[in-house]
């Protein structure tokens, strides 16, 4: 079901977590809420769940106004970053529990426990405890008891934040084909941009409580619309008022048209990308991606003088 | 070969301490108790005085420690789940029966409740009668499961019950199926500290008490009686009574930790 809020702020005393949010998030999509930590993005999934209270505006889910439903009546399902699984229970009764508060008959439930743990991969380990579960199975026993009630709405919190960055990696492609499989609407808060862009459909990016955009990914990436959402979703250099990828910067070994001087600082070979590090006569630090090959072709070493110009660059109209 | 020698030491130091403070006197107890066989210690703790005393605590017990812990439970949730103003002077407030002297607030039992007292118009008397001496042994040993139960509460913190909500629990359930079975091992240990307090307490309840033989009197309080009516034997079989019952609650103390631990 789409989720539409409306015009949502939150305060918590002085601090100004949401400054009137809009968003849309359409029926069966997967939208992350992208932003660095402390900008609001946790307030507003939190405000979706009707675990915080907004000040003012409107959360609407499938068209209908959140207002007065509380959070067990919403229908969403809820990841917590650190699991908030049920410790003194068995990964059966932590994934029953949602059914088992609805009073379904015990067949049905043990039925669908044992569905749901196939679905997250789990099916050998339904007897053991929490403690007993590394933190990657842990957090898909979470997803696997939020899914057993069939939320209309699913939301995840940072969901692979406490985890290390292979598992992290592997959770990822699963969640994406498992949103494939599932369908149902989800939004999931990241900070991490790469995270985003792999696994969203649509991003929204929060800064500071304020929404800055929302898009495609590759919407994002190619037109920003301010210098935050483009420093957020890649690197990026900033030369006078224009605003270059390090891709986008061309690299020459004469004097042409439109070209600044510039000094070799450094020379990382990453495999196929190599990273250059320049300094313009200004002073201004640059930095310029390219494959291997142009940079054999060019033997760029530390300290030569090279020509570089922008083959691409945003300027943005001050606000 | 230093260290060696200083654990050793450390160890004496601390042996020693508890040998000559706890083990010693409660050991002489023990002996005198049964210096001239069990059929004299048996007959002292069977007098219908030294009956009456002995359910009279186990009264005590029975109605502040479920009391207690129903409040303590309560007001740690006050604490750690609500957002109210002056939590510091509500958490100040707990640790009062641990600062107050029992004499004291014996005493101020007695400025409430007794004939001159505000409520001393009621019909029913309260001091100098069981009521009294159960609200003393409440007073004193009100801290123990709040402050027990609190901590464990903040550690837990409020992600196991906002995932219970989300999946569709009522508070109520919330609290029956999630926060409970979190903090099983808290309560359980409050419970045994209130048990202990309130098996032990002497001050606060002798100053309500009266002290009426047969009536009165609870094990503590039947063992300083039997003790000034130099009845030695009498005065140290109840002795033995009351430490065998601390003992047995120090004892569960100890196996629940080793389950906890287990758990």
């Amino acid at each position: 079901m789409a989720i539409e809020v409306h015009g949502v702020s939150k305060r918590f005393g002085d601090f100004v977590a949401l400054d009137d949010v809009s968003l849309t998030v359409p029926d069966g999509s997967l939208t992350a809420l992208l932003g660095p930590s402390g900008g609001g993005k946790s307030t507003l999934l939190r405000v979706i769940a009707g675990l915080e209270v907004a000040d003012s505006g409107d959360v609407r889910i499938g068209g209908e106004s959140m207002g007065d439903v509380p959070a067990r009546k919403r229908g969403v399902g809820l990841v917590f970053q650190h699991y908030a699984a049920f410790k003194h229970m068995t990964v059966r009764d932590n994934v029953g529990f949602g059914l088992r508060i609805r009073r379904r008959p015990k067949p049905e439930v043990t039925a669908r426990v044992d569905e749901l743990l196939a679905l997250v991969h789990l099916h050998g380990l339904a007897d053991r405890y929490p403690s007993q579960l590394s933190g990657g199975q842990r957090q898909r026993m979470a997803l696997a008891r939020a899914l057993a009630v069939e939320p209309r709405v699913l939301l995840l919190d940072e969901p692979f934040g406490a985890l290390d960055a292979r598992v992290r990696a592997e959770l990822r492609e699963w969640l994406r084909r498992l949103h494939e499989e599932v369908h149902v609407t989800t939004i999931f808060v990241t900070h991490d941009q790469e995270e985003a862009m792999e696994v969203a459909e649509q991003i929204a990016v929060i800064n500071e409580g304020r929404l800055e955009q929302v898009g495609r990914p590759s919407d994002l990436y190619e037109s920003p619309a301010n210098p935050f959402v483009m420093g957020f979703v890649g690197p990026v250099n900033r030369i006078g008022e224009s605003w270059v990828r390090p891709h986008d910067v061309e690299l020459l070994l004469d004097r042409r048209e439109g070209t600044t001087e510039a000094l070799v600082d450094r020379v990382v070979r990453l495999g196929f990308e190599v990273r250059v590090t320049l300094t313009l006569a200004d002073g201004t630090a640059l930095s310029a991606q390219l494959t291997r090959a142009e940079v054999e072709e060019l033997e760029l070493e530390p300290g030569q003088i090279v020509h570089v110009r922008p083959h691409r660059s945003t300027v943005f109209s001050p606000a | 070969m230093r260290a060696d020698a200083s654990r050793l030491g450390l160890r004496t130091v601390a042996l020693g301490y508890l040998a000559l403070l706890l083990v010693a006197p409660v050991g002489l107890v023990f002996y005198r108790t049964f210096e001239h066989g069990l059929a004299p210690a048996w007959n002292s703790v069977t007098t219908p005085e030294a009956q009456h005393a002995f359910w009279l605590t186990i009264v005590m017990v029975a109605i502040a420690v479920p009391a207690n812990t129903l409040f303590g439970i309560g007001f740690a949730l006050l604490l750690e789940r609500t957002r109210i103003r002056g939590k510091a002077i509500l958490n100040a407030l707990v640790d009062l029966p641990f600062a107050i002297s029992p004499v004291v607030v014996g005493l101020a039992l007695i400025l409430v409740w007794g004939r001159d007292g505000w409520f001393g118009g009621l019909h029913w008397q309260v001091i100098f009668s069981t009521p009294g001496m159960v609200l003393a042994t409440i007073f004193v040993s009100l801290p123990f499961v709040v402050r027990e139960v609190a901590p464990v509460l903040r550690e837990i913190g409020t992600d196991q019950e906002e995932a219970a909500t989300t999946l569709g629990a009522s508070p109520w359930q919330t609290f029956w199926r999630v926060t409970l079975p979190a903090i099983r091992w808290g309560v359980a240990y409050g419970v045994i500290l209130t048990t202990a307090r309130a098996l032990g307490e002497f001050g606060a309840v002798s100053v309500v008490s009266g002290k009426l033989a047969g009536e009165t009197q609870t094990l503590t309080l039947h063992v300083e009686d039997r003790f000034q009516a130099f009845d030695l034997t009498g005065a140290y079989a109840a002795a033995v009574v009351l430490a065998l019952l601390a003992l047995s609650v120090i004892l569960s103390m100890t196996l629940l930790d080793r389950r906890r631990k287990d758990a």
